[in-house]
């Protein structure tokens, strides 16, 4: 029931773990950078902000110790269950 | 010919490089682009440990050799020894955040698995004890078969043992190193994973204030309004706290017009030096204390690591116009000055969301229009509050700046529907942890900006401002004509008035606005070169902005105002938007939109405030 989760519809405060990713949705150099900083398959993350006031663009998303702010265009590419 | 050895900094963004940089080499850094590029090469001199001088480059931070953009682009064809013109780094000082090692370690092993000499620097070793990381360097050299040296840059701790493993790195011992030429990122991954774990000695769980702070200065609602009340803040602090200092600065000029007039015979050097030189050039370098304290409060908001959260909360906001997030940093420095602004766009990797923010960003009220903007509303806006703390003349300032940025948001979504028409871009950002920004960075990053100023007042300014005293000067005007109008300058100000004059300009306003292309601040020395030559002695008593509130019109000021709002009048920021476009198409379409909206604006000013009786 979980196969269709992506990372976008996780709430802020909530943890998941990368299990695909749909690097061909995605612009190359993009692809290219959120592999970079880890934003891989295998990845545990936790969802931590969201944009301000009504808005939910962009995405802060804790991996480890670093935090990294990403559209939620990227993160429907990303395939997650809960952990 | 024996060259001095090139070490080059190189690890990921974030991992402390730029502070390391700056405590091995103090202020003598040495600024430039890399050839074809528009990537800046930091570059500095320091000396080993047996006095052998070594030239530190400090590459772009990055993720890979992989590159992803042009500035990683340079630091990969640089650490490969494949850049023209740039000699191979003999060693490489990889630069790993201690507190973040699992991610950094992944860049490392790959440079390490060039097999050049290389050393580790585990930088922020004190911010990682301060999250409760206590970590074994030791272990961590083992696993990775290169020096590991633990450092703080900003206490100078670990520097005199990191220069002494660059010295030692030639006769390194390579076979140490293990087999991971061969390996795939996820594997490499792994790797950075098992290494970290087995470098760090204890961990505590402790207190995590950085998740603290963010929930605070991150929330969807506390957030927008902390960073609102902070640009407000900051506004208000450039007019407020700079004017004791600005009244020394003036005081100083006074009295060396003061001793230049005592000491020297009347005559045509007087004139120049006192009129032309010391009225001219004063008028700007009065503006310095309030550019040090707009810059202090942007690279404090930079080195602390709040930037990039004013650029999360800002993206959702810019993406309406077709920009993101990472488009407000330049923007936010434009209001320092374009130049650096518009150099900044460099980090935005798409390439018409970074022709936009080119484009717009001349609309910021860079500090140069500070002088402009600080004598109309000196003369013409009465100093009086209108609520607890809040000066009509700071709030006049603060409308100038919104009007700027209305307009730029504006400019972009037109920009972004034609000319740039494209993909929407994306937002991927590394949020740096916070941290109390270093001292010495924060006072090289002043002295470099009051500088780069200091030289314009004296190289551009100072000529603009003599050229335009020359052509004032001459030819003298016959008794009881004004001296400007039979001057040269002022028979150029008769061609241009027919097209100022439907839009409120007087003939001073033309005059002022042909030097001032050089630079906005130039219209200001004009202004006072113009009444300085022109008025009778009671006129120069009562200094530059008596005189306005007396000869210009409210409806002329106010069009002024706003012409100042758009026009480009600054010849380095169309340089510095040549070089950064490769060409000249778009400085011309620059030009073009900016004066259109300039003459359009300033029009309607002028006729909107004549209509309605003021």
């Amino acid at each position: 029931m979980d196969s269709q989760l992506t990372l976008d519809q996780i709430a802020p405060g909530s943890r998941a773990e990368i299990i695909s990713v749909a690097w061909d949705a995605l612009a190359p150099d993009e692809a290219k950078r959120l592999r970079a900083l880890g934003l891989d398959e295998g990845a545990r993350v936790a969802v931590a902000h969201r944009g301000i006031f009504f808005g939910s663009d962009p995405m802060a998303i804790i991996l480890g110790r670093t935090t990294i702010a990403i559209r939620r265009a990227h993160a429907r590419a990303m395939q997650v269950k809960h952990p | 010919m024996s060259r001095v050895p090139v070490i080059a900094l190189v690890g990921n963004p974030n991992a402390g490089k730029s502070a390391l940089f700056n405590a091995l080499t103090g202020a003598r850094q040495k600024i430039a682009n890399y050839p074809g590029v528009t990537v800046e090469r930091k570059a500095g001199r320091a000396a080993l440990p047996s006095g052998q001088p070594i030239e530190l480059v400090d590459l772009p931070g990055s993720y890979s050799l992989d590159a992803a953009s042009p500035d990683e682009e340079v630091t990969s064809q640089v650490v490969m020894g494949r850049f023209r013109g740039e000699a191979m780094p003999e060693v490489l000082v990889v630069v790993v955040d201690a507190a973040n090692l699992e991610q950094h370690l992944v860049f490392a092993q790959e440079l390490i698995a060039l097999g050049r000499p290389t050393v580790v620097a585990l930088n922020m070793v004190d911010l990682a004890e301060r999250d409760g990381l206590v970590l074994d360097p030791a272990a961590l050299s083992t696993a990775l078969g290169v020096p590991v040296v633990p450092t703080v840059a900003v206490r100078k701790r670990g520097l005199d043992a990191l220069l002494e493993e660059i010295e030692q790195a030639p006769q390194q011992d390579r076979t140490l190193r293990h087999e991971v030429a061969e390996l795939s990122l996820p594997e490499r991954r792994l790797a950075a994973h098992n290494m970290a774990n087995g470098a760090i000695l204890s961990e505590t769980t402790a207190y995590r204030w950085h998740s603290r702070l963010d929930k605070v200065l991150l929330n969807p609602w506390a957030g927008p309004i902390i960073l609102f009340a902070l640009l407000f803040v900051m506004f208000q602090a450039v007019f407020a706290w700079a004017d004791p200092f600005i009244t020394l600065i003036e005081d100083a000029i006074e009295s060396m017009i003061g001793f230049v007039q005592a000491t020297m015979p009347d005559g045509i050097v007087q004139d120049f030096l006192t009129q032309g030189v010391l009225t001219g050039v004063g008028s700007v370098v009065v503006f310095l204390p309030q550019i040090i304290i707009l810059f202090a409060f942007i690279l404090v908001m930079e080195q602390s690591g709040y930037m990039a959260r004013a650029a999360f909360l800002m993206d959702r906001l810019m993406a309406y116009v077709g920009l993101s997030g990472r488009s407000f940093i330049p923007l936010l420095s434009s209001f320092a000055c374009a130049i650096p602004g518009i150099m900044a766009t460099r980090a935005i990797a798409d390439p018409k969301d970074r022709l936009t923010t080119i484009l717009i960003a001349p609309l910021m009220t860079c500090s140069a229009r500070l002088p402009v903007y600080a004598v109309i509303i000196g003369a013409f806006i009465p100093s009086r509050t209108v609520g607890p703390g809040i000066g009509l003349q700071g709030l006049v300032l603060f409308g100038l700046y919104l009007f700027g940025i209305v307009g730029a948001m504006a400019v972009a979504l037109v920009l972004r529907r034609t000319v740039t028409k494209g993909a929407a871009s994306g937002f991927i950002m590394e949020m740096p942890r916070y941290q109390v920004p270093p001292l010495r960075d924060l006072l090289i990053g002043l002295w470099q900006r009051a500088y780069i100023f200091l030289r314009r007042a004296g190289t551009i300014i100072f000529m603009a401002t003599v050229i335009l005293w020359v052509l004032l000067s001459f030819p003298k005007a016959e008794p009881g004509e004004s001296q400007v109008e039979a001057s040269i300058a002022g028979r150029i100000a008769d061609g241009l008035n027919v097209v100022m004059e439907p839009i409120g300009f007087n003939h001073e306003i033309s005059l002022a606005l042909v030097p001032a292309m050089a630079a906005r601040e130039v219209a200001v020395s004009a202004l006072a070169t113009t009444y300085a030559i022109d008025g009778d002695e009671d006129a120069q008593a009562a200094g530059l902005t008596g005189r306005l509130a007396a000869d210009w019109s409210l409806p002329t000021a106010l069009a002024f105002l706003a012409w100042f709002v758009f026009a480009p009048q600054c010849l380095s920021t169309i340089a510095v938007t040549r070089r950064e476009t490769n060409g000249w198409k778009w400085p011309v379409v620059m030009l073009a939109y900016l004066f259109g909206l300039a003459y359009v604006f300033a029009g309607i000013t002028y006729w909107g405030a004549v209509a309605l009786g003021l």
